[in-house]
């Protein structure tokens, strides 16, 4: 029994404690030190950025980092509600970007002429940067909520969009053969061959938008005002100069920028297992 | 001593019935930079059912283009191939092919590849058949304990066998194998040599196949198809195998017509340079 058991490394409940401690180690010094060089910077006033420390000397900053669940009513919100809002619309337009993007992308793969004749529209377009469409969005749709959501929408849909194109164009000829010469049915081929096939590279795209979509959140939010939001609450807290509150928003921001990409990680995992 | 009956030129073979498999006359050029590059140029063949015929050539001859244009996947330019009197149009399950490269969808298990075609092109069986159906030829290529598993799992051999499987169960008019055992180890490919000699057999198939396997041919075929050079590749000279089924490997090669074949087959591939 033992002999199977790795020979070395102690085990705690079925963890390998020196092995997570050898994973953990190297990234808390380096963010030890990090903070370190950070607060000795704002003590000697060589920046005037408050240090990490101000998240829990500074008044107001205390109160948002133990209190994430406040409403006070309006957008005199916690972070976690922050969050959440912010959350939400990401939710809402990366779906609509994830069924929009997949679904253009199959139709522009399989149809030579439409690529051709959308392709330079679609390259121009995923050029623009998502702070960009803030005031065309702004301008179209008049209202902030649907102008944000655009914003986010439009920000991940290209790279959904394109990368779909391209796995449904490089389904190997091998494939495509076997299809021809079974005279596989239309919808077969869509989910036991096309799918499937172009599958990590839609897992791709969709990787690469909710990055982006969650940074659009961010732009999209900043410049409307009155909203509930993180986007706004940096903006806010900027304009009255609450910066150690910005610095916690950050904390928050880069907590769920990796969270959401984590997600995806394991999801695809889930999806390609096997393959 | 030479007891083969070889004309130089038997585009038909000896059988009296209608021919299933027509090559009439076909020439194939693929346009390239260098102008037009004519492949193969006026090849006839017929090929009776139940009949299992090997080409062998040089590598780039034009013997996979022959195959393309049987298999309805290349048209040709001159000339027509028909089968039962009907001209070839395109790709059908009637002329199953064998790819060199397996070809078989990775994220689908072994079964579930070969289901997928018979399902494809029997889409009215009963399910209780098609899976009885699938069953039977994997377990007839040796695969009965790895249905389960996926293409990236299995071996080359293991993965040529789906691919086999999956063509038998279709019961194809003629299968089309180009190179399949290429890439395989000696001992590999003499199984599966046996396993498809073995299935031809039970089938009653008609099968025509690129190889460039001289004992492969001497072992399988029927008739073996020995193609010029290209460009403007034609057939040289037909070889008739007279050896009678089932076939034993060590028996056959005792027989004195064995390396009268071998040899004529080497010299004509080879000019009589290679020497054993
Ligand atoms: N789809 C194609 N387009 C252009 N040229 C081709 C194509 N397929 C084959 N060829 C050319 O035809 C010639 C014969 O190829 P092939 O039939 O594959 O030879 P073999 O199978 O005897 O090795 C080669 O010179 C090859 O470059
Ligand atoms: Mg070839």
């Amino acid at each position: 029994m033992s002999a199977s058991l790795p020979s070395k490394g102690t085990m705690f409940a079925g963890v390998n404690i020196t092995k997570l401690w050898k994973d953990l180690l190297p990234p808390t010094i380096a963010i030890t030190l990090f903070l370190l060089i950070w607060e000795g910077l704002s003590q000697s006033k060589v920046t005037l950025l408050p240090g990490p420390s101000s998240l829990f000397t500074d008044e107001r900053t205390r109160t948002l980092l133990f209190f994430p669940f406040y409403d006070r009513g309006g957008i005199d919100k916690g972070m976690f509600w922050q969050t959440l809002a912010s959350l939400q619309r990401v939710a809402i337009s990366y779906t609509l970007a994830a069924i929009v993007g997949i679904g253009t992308g199959i139709a522009i793969g399989t149809t030579p002429l439409l690529s051709k004749a959308l392709d330079p529209l679609f390259l121009f377009l995923r050029t623009v940067p998502p702070l960009a469409w803030v005031p065309i969005s702004l301008a179209a749709l008049n209202k902030n909520e649907p102008a944000a959501l655009f914003v986010i929408f439009i920000t991940a849909v290209w790279p959904i969009l394109i990368n779909t194109a391209v796995g449904v164009r490089e389904i190997p000829d091998d494939y495509n053969n076997v299809a021809k010469v079974i005279q596989v049915s239309k919808q077969k081929y869509f989910f036991k061959i096309l799918l499937p096939s172009a599958l990590p590279y839609i897992f791709t795209g969709l990787r690469v938008a909710i990055s982006l979509s969650w940074l659009a959140i961010i732009a999209a939010e900043i410049v409307m005002s009155g909203i509930v939001g993180i986007g706004f609450f940096i903006w806010e807290a900027y304009q009255n100069n609450y910066i150690s509150e910005v610095v916690l928003a950050l904390v928050y921001i880069g907590m769920v920028g990796l969270l959401l990409d984590k997600f995806m990680e394991w999801l695809q995992a889930q999806i390609m297992k096997g393959q | 001593m030479v007891a083969t009956q070889t004309k130089p030129l038997p585009t038909t073979s000896s059988r009296s019935t209608t021919p299933l498999i027509e090559i009439d006359n076909v020439t194939k050029i693929y346009p390239s930079t260098a102008g037009d590059n004519v492949v193969i140029k006026d090849i006839s063949l017929e090929i009776h059912a139940g009949e299992f015929v090997c080409v062998i050539g040089h590598s780039g001859c034009g013997k996979s283009t022959m195959l393309n244009t049987v298999s309805g996947f290349a048209v040709p330019d001159k000339g027509e191939v028909r089968k039962n009197g009907q001209k070839v149009t395109g790709p059908g399950p009637d002329r199953m092919t064998v790819f060199q490269s397996y070809s078989l969808m990775p994220w689908l298990s072994a079964y579930e590849n070969v289901y997928l075609a018979l399902d494809s092109v029997h889409p009215t069986k009963s399910k209780a058949d098609k899976d009885h159906i699938v069953r039977e030829h994997l377990t007839m290529v040796g695969l009965g304990e790895a249905m389960e598993k996926k293409p990236p799992q299995l071996s080359g051999g293991m993965r040529q066998r789906v691919a086999i499987a999956r063509a038998f169960c279709l019961y194809p008019e003629i299968l089309i194998l180009d190179e399949p055992f290429g890439a395989l180890d000696a001992i590999t490919k003499e199984e599966m040599q046996e396993e498809v000699a073995n299935i031809v057999a039970n089938h009653d198939a008609t099968v025509l196949m690129v190889t460039h396997d001289v004992d492969e041919c001497l072992f399988l075929a029927d008739r073996l198809v020995m193609m010029t050079n290209g460009p403007g590749a034609t057939i040289g000279e037909i070889l008739e195998i007279p050896f009678p089924r089932p076939r034993d490997r060590s028996q056959i090669m005792e027989d004195p017509r064995y390396y009268d074949l071998r040899n004529r087959a080497l010299d004509f591939l080879y000019g009589g340079l290679e020497i054993e």
